[in-house]
């Protein structure tokens, strides 16, 4: 690991300014992800700016949406009583990632922010375009059974981690973000980027910009949700793909979907296209899978991952079908 | 007096179960010695070819760092040799890496320089600073490659009756004439152990010629010559201490070049250096489960016998180092089948060399076997329990002899009942539960129960406790407790009055902890050292007490502060007494296998795994809902510390049917998932309650315990339950391990 320096502001502007100024400072917050990339020298900040003493922790329900702060840790609000009730989907999907002791300290601003965990990236004897642009993509020939099937360029074709965020971009959620120049409000669906020519950038997000709470719109999803996630073992792995999958039923009949896909693209996918055919339609395993079909459409494997065009429908249907069944 | 209960047999909590669970228990890297320092070793990122040079001076300059050292300016070693003629030490021809010898890359992530500061995070960020120049050669770690140039081992050619030389019975390859056939190929990828403790050594020049070392080891004594034959330094100059180890499943059998940079970097520091792998070198420094192409030819008459098996493998080996394993063993001695022939063969390519991993090639070539038993059973709509009972054998099909003990079928029995096979439908994809499917499945283990030689010390203190020493580890099975079980029954003492101390080069000479073979070969020390000190306290007792001079060893009772006799305890002899006329020093005693009886049996212990699962037939996904392990392991010394250690050899038997691969870029001859988050170990939630059944029947003839060895036969077979069970649910049959989901959708 580099030596850096460390700052714990108490004001959110001083935290901002911080790293605004600085093209070498970066945020940190639980440090799940951040330290683990210091310490194999895949990123070496040279200032980190503590941002865990600003008051952004509360989860609260106002008339319309669930407002979370990105300082709330990952436990924090799959525990929430307002979360699980106005938002199963989210709950479930942040349960299914990483491990109870990691969801202790992740933040869910962190969670968005997490890196992609593409083996390329994580080892700097590799060639990788995220990590060193212009080096080249060592997965695009090499071992990529975990990557992407959508939204990949010749530059890069890793997937985003995270699976929280898959509920999220099904959600409709918009992300609150605090920078030099102000507030905004992103879509979540804007929020990450694919890969393009610059890899190197996974995120919207300017310099200095400081996400400081999550918003979710109520809906109907309350009761007809599932997320499916695909591992290669009971618990505590990556994704191979997760379908994150809510409906909202009259009797048998779908009067609104929300789909997403994890582990299929640099970004959470969403699958709008799927959504609005399975409107009207009954829920039944023969709608979901002409559904799935939709969904993959526009779908491209590589050497090692070719199992997720079969992988991804297939759990999608499984989603659909817990959905339903919840 | 009240009479003691039998201590072997029971369920004595580990005598060590506090230190542990309190963090009191002092691992390797856990020593603190003043003036220590810190190393963290540079690897290669070339997997062949020639450094052409080091620029080391940024970090020779960072902060608090003593040293780097490499093949420019590393202090010469006087005896980099081969490992010697040691049982406990792989068959290995070539040798060991000889680190910083000279400037060629053999393996990618070699050790090229070690760098050494005052704290770790200084050598760590020091480290990152070296910088290397290489002159690269076209390397190969491609396995089909490998098996294009597979060759006879060494060992084969120099030794047609080797253990991994050809063997015929009957005809070769006559399965292709049998009436029912099959042919089919089974991978194991290259699996690595990972146990929880990460590799570690503290080496400390105490003198010019006297070394000390705290090291990760499953044998002080082999890592004790391995390192005086290095060093050129007799063996009583080296002493290695390992009270603790964390787990190890086979990695900590060989000496490894970390542990030769740690100590030619106390040398050339002259101040003690810790030096601790990172969990990514543990992939490619310290051994691994080697990549294994196999092949079983086998045919059957209709009506279930067993006509003829061959079976073929090949496993991966470095280009320096010639390992082999015993893959093809199990076929040669568990059916009656008339014609067998094994074939092993080496694929030598640019990688570290391997090392046993638990079970090792047994358990690698039962995935093969146990899987083609269930496919010829198939083949014939067989139950595959039935067709292995049509072709059991009451002696050693191999070499003629009576098996020393088998209780297979008892086994087979118990293991059977527990699961519910009888709920099993012959044909694949019948049960489901929901949107899942359910399947049942079997796979048999076995392991030779081999006993060496070994000498255990013993003494009495003033305060009636006896105290035992060996140099034998223990790795996590729990020997200390089962020594001081045996101990405690041969002397007639509760527990608590016995003191077995292990771990440490200076105690009475032991084997390293490997083999399935500690209960067997230092426990009959052990008896025989405690029967040699009743008989010696007796004739000293004797000296004035006539009723000592007269009685039997047998008799000799240990009461609180004197001996005293079975039946008169009016006899009395204070220990304080006794002490005073012996200088307080150990009784030794060497414990030796029985040679005739050797020849005259086959001895093996044995195993049978059932497992149920459930599989998504639409994601692939697999659950084991259920484990049931039976052993036939002889006399059960601890239930509780042999059950432990059964259900681990269960889990790690999942993982290695359904998640545990390494995965190559054979462009870069480099490992793409050496973190234990895309190197998949189970987790709680893989692993289901598992159910072990012991027959627990004493052997006769391997020692007078009547002990056969567990530690192999927990994990031989479980793997190709798993994988029989997953066709039994799905009608897919999967022959390349691990089952992930990409397989099954």
């Amino acid at each position: 690991m580099n030596q850096f320096q460390y700052v714990r502001p108490s004001k959110q502007q001083a935290a901002i300014e911080a790293v605004a100024k600085d093209a070498n400072a970066t945020f940190i917050a639980g440090g799940t992800n951040l330290v683990d990339l210091m310490k194999r020298g895949v990123m070496a900040p040279q200032k980190l700016v503590d941002i865990n003493r600003l008051p952004l922790t509360r989860i609260d329900h106002d008339p319309g949406k669930l407002r979370i702060g990105a300082l709330a840790l990952n436990s924090a609000v799959a525990d929430d009583k307002q979360v699980r009730e106005h938002q199963p989907l989210l709950v479930q999907a942040i349960n299914a990632g990483a491990s109870a002791q990691l969801r202790n300290m992740a933040t869910t601003g962190g969670n968005m922010l997490q890196r992609t965990r593409c083996p390329y990236f994580y080892d700097t004897a590799m060639p990788c375009n995220k990590r060193e642009p212009g080096t080249g993509c060592g997965a695009l020939e090499g071992i990529n059974r975990m990557h992407a099937i959508f939204g990949f360029s010749d530059k890069c074709i890793a997937v985003h981690p995270s699976d929280m965020s898959v509920a999220l971009v099904a959600l409709d959620a918009t992300v609150l973000v605090s920078g030099p120049r102000g507030d905004r409000r992103i879509a979540f669906a804007d929020l990450h980027r694919l890969p393009g020519d610059t890899p190197e950038k996974d995120t919207t997000l300017e310099p200095g910009e400081l996400i400081t709470a999550v918003e979710v719109p109520d809906n109907p999803f309350t009761k007809h949700v599932s997320y499916h996630k695909v591992r290669e073992r009971a618990s505590y792995a990556f994704a191979l793909v997760s379908a994150a999958a809510a409906l909202d039923l009259d009797g048998s009949t779908i009067k609104a979907a929300r789909l997403a896909f994890g582990g299929v693209a640099h970004k959470p996918w969403r699958l709008t296209a799927a959504e609005q055919f399975l409107v009207g339609k009954p829920a039944t395993e023969e709608t979901f899978k002409q559904a799935a079909t939709v969904a993959m459409q526009g779908a491209k494997a590589f050497k090692h991952n070719e199992y997720k065009l079969r992988l991804a429908p297939n759990t999608l249907v499984q989603a659909l079908k817990n959905a339903t069944a919840a | 007096m009240k009479p003691l209960s039998k201590q072997i047999g029971s369920t004595l909590n580990r005598v060590d179960g506090h230190l542990k669970v309190t963090g009191a228990a002092t691992y390797s890297a856990e020593y603190e010695l003043p003036g220590m320092s810190y190393a963290v070793l540079v690897g290669s990122t070339i997997a062949k070819g020639r450094i052409k040079s080091i620029d080391a001076r940024a970090a020779e300059k960072a902060p608090g760092v003593l040293a780097v050292i490499t093949h420019f300016n590393s202090p010469k070693v006087p005896g980099f040799t081969p490992t010697g003629k040691d049982p406990s030490q792989p068959q290995t021809t070539g040798g060991r890496l000889k680190v910083f010898n000279d400037d060629k890359v053999r393996f990618n992530d070699q050790p090229i320089a070690v760098v050494v500061a005052d704290t770790l995070e200084r050598a760590r960020f020091a480290a990152r600073l070296v910088k290397a120049e290489y002159e690269q050669e076209k390397h190969e770690t491609d396995m089909a490659a490998g098996l294009r140039q597979a060759f006879v081992p060494t060992q084969a050619k120099k030794n047609p009756k080797s253990g991994v030389a050809d063997y015929v019975r009957g005809t070769a390859d006559a399965y292709k004439t049998g009436a029912v056939k099959l042919e089919a190929e089974y991978v194991i990828p290259t699996e690595v152990h990972h146990p929880m403790e990460l590799q570690a050594i503290i080496a400390h020049w105490e003198a010019p010629d006297r070394l000390t070392i705290y090291d990760k080891t499953q044998g002080t004594m082999a890592t004790r010559r391995d390192f005086a034959k290095e060093w050129g330094l007799p063996e009583e100059n080296v002493k290695v201490i390992a009270t603790f180890v964390g787990g190890a499943f086979g990695n900590a059998l060989h000496s490894w070049p970390h542990e030769s940079a740690a100590i030619i970097a106390a040398r050339q520091v002259k101040r003690p250096v810790k030096l601790v792998l990172t969990r990514e070198q543990m992939t490619t420094m310290v051994g691994y489960r080697p990549h294994t192409w196999q092949k079983i030819g086998m045919s059957a008459s209709p009506d279930g016998k067993i006509t003829a098996i061959t079976h073929e493998a090949t496993g991966q080996t470095s280009s320096y180092e010639e390992f082999t394993e015993s893959t093809v063993q199990q076929t040669r001695m568990m059916y009656t089948a008339p014609n067998v022939n094994t074939r092993y063969r080496l694929a030598a390519l640019d990688v570290s060399t391997p090392i046993w991993m638990r079970g090792p090639g047994e358990a690698t070539g039962a995935f093969a076997l146990e899987s083609a038993m269930d496919e010829m059973a198939h083949l014939l709509n067989l139950d595959p329990l039935e067709f292995r009972l049509r072709n059991y054998t009451d002696k050693d099909p191999e070499n003629g002899k009576p098996w020393s003990s088998k209780f297979l079928k008892e086994c087979y029995q118990m293991g059977a009942e527990r699961i519910g096979w009888s709920k099993r439908q012959l044909k694949p994809g019948s049960l489901r539960d929901g949107d899942w499917l359910i399947g049942y499945g079997m796979g048999v283990g076995t392991f030779g129960a081999h006993r060496g030689s070994s000498k255990a010390n013993v003494r009495l203190l003033p305060n009636g406790t006896v105290v035992l020493q060996s140099a034998v580890t223990d790795i996590g099975p729990g020997t200390g407790t089962a020594m001081t079980q045996i101990a405690a029954d041969t002397l007639g003492l509760p527990p608590e009055k016995i003191r077995f101390e292990w771990g440490n080069s200076e105690f009475a000479p032991a084997p390293t902890q490997g083999g399935s073979a500690i209960v067997n070969t230092v426990g009959p020390a052990v008896q025989e050292a405690c029967l040699a000190l009743k008989e010696k306290l007796r004739t000293m007792a004797g000296a004035s007490n006539a009723a000592f001079a007269s009685a039997r060893k047998e008799d000799v009772v240990f009461a609180d502060k004197y001996l005293t006799l079975n039946g008169n305890d009016t006899a009395r002899a204070s220990y304080a007494d006794l002490l005073k006329q012996t200088d307080g020093g150990f009784v030794t005693v060497e414990s030796k296998p029985n040679g005739e009886n050797g020849q005259k049996y086959s001895m093996y212990s044995y195993s049978v795994h059932f497992a149920e699962v459930r599989v998504n037939p639409l994601t692939g996904e697999v659950r084991v809902s259920k484990l049931v392990s039976c052993a036939d392991a002889g006399t059960i010394v601890n239930q509780k510390t042999a059950g432990n250690q059964m259900k681990g050899g269960a889990v790690g038997g999942i993982g290695m049917a359904l998640m545990e691969a390494t995965h190559m870029d054979d462009r870069f001859g480099r490992y793409v998932t050496k973190d234990l988050a895309d190197y998949h170990v189970p987790v709680q939630a893989d692993a289901p309650a598992v159910e072990v059944l012991f027959v627990n029947q004493p052997d006769p003839h391997v020692n007078a315990l009547g002990t056969k060895g567990i530690g192999e036969i927990a994990i031989i077979g479980v793997a190709p339950a798993i994988a029989n069970a997953v066709f039994n649910a799905t009608g897919k049959r999967v022959r390349e391990l691990p089952i992930t989901p990409d397989k099954l959708v």
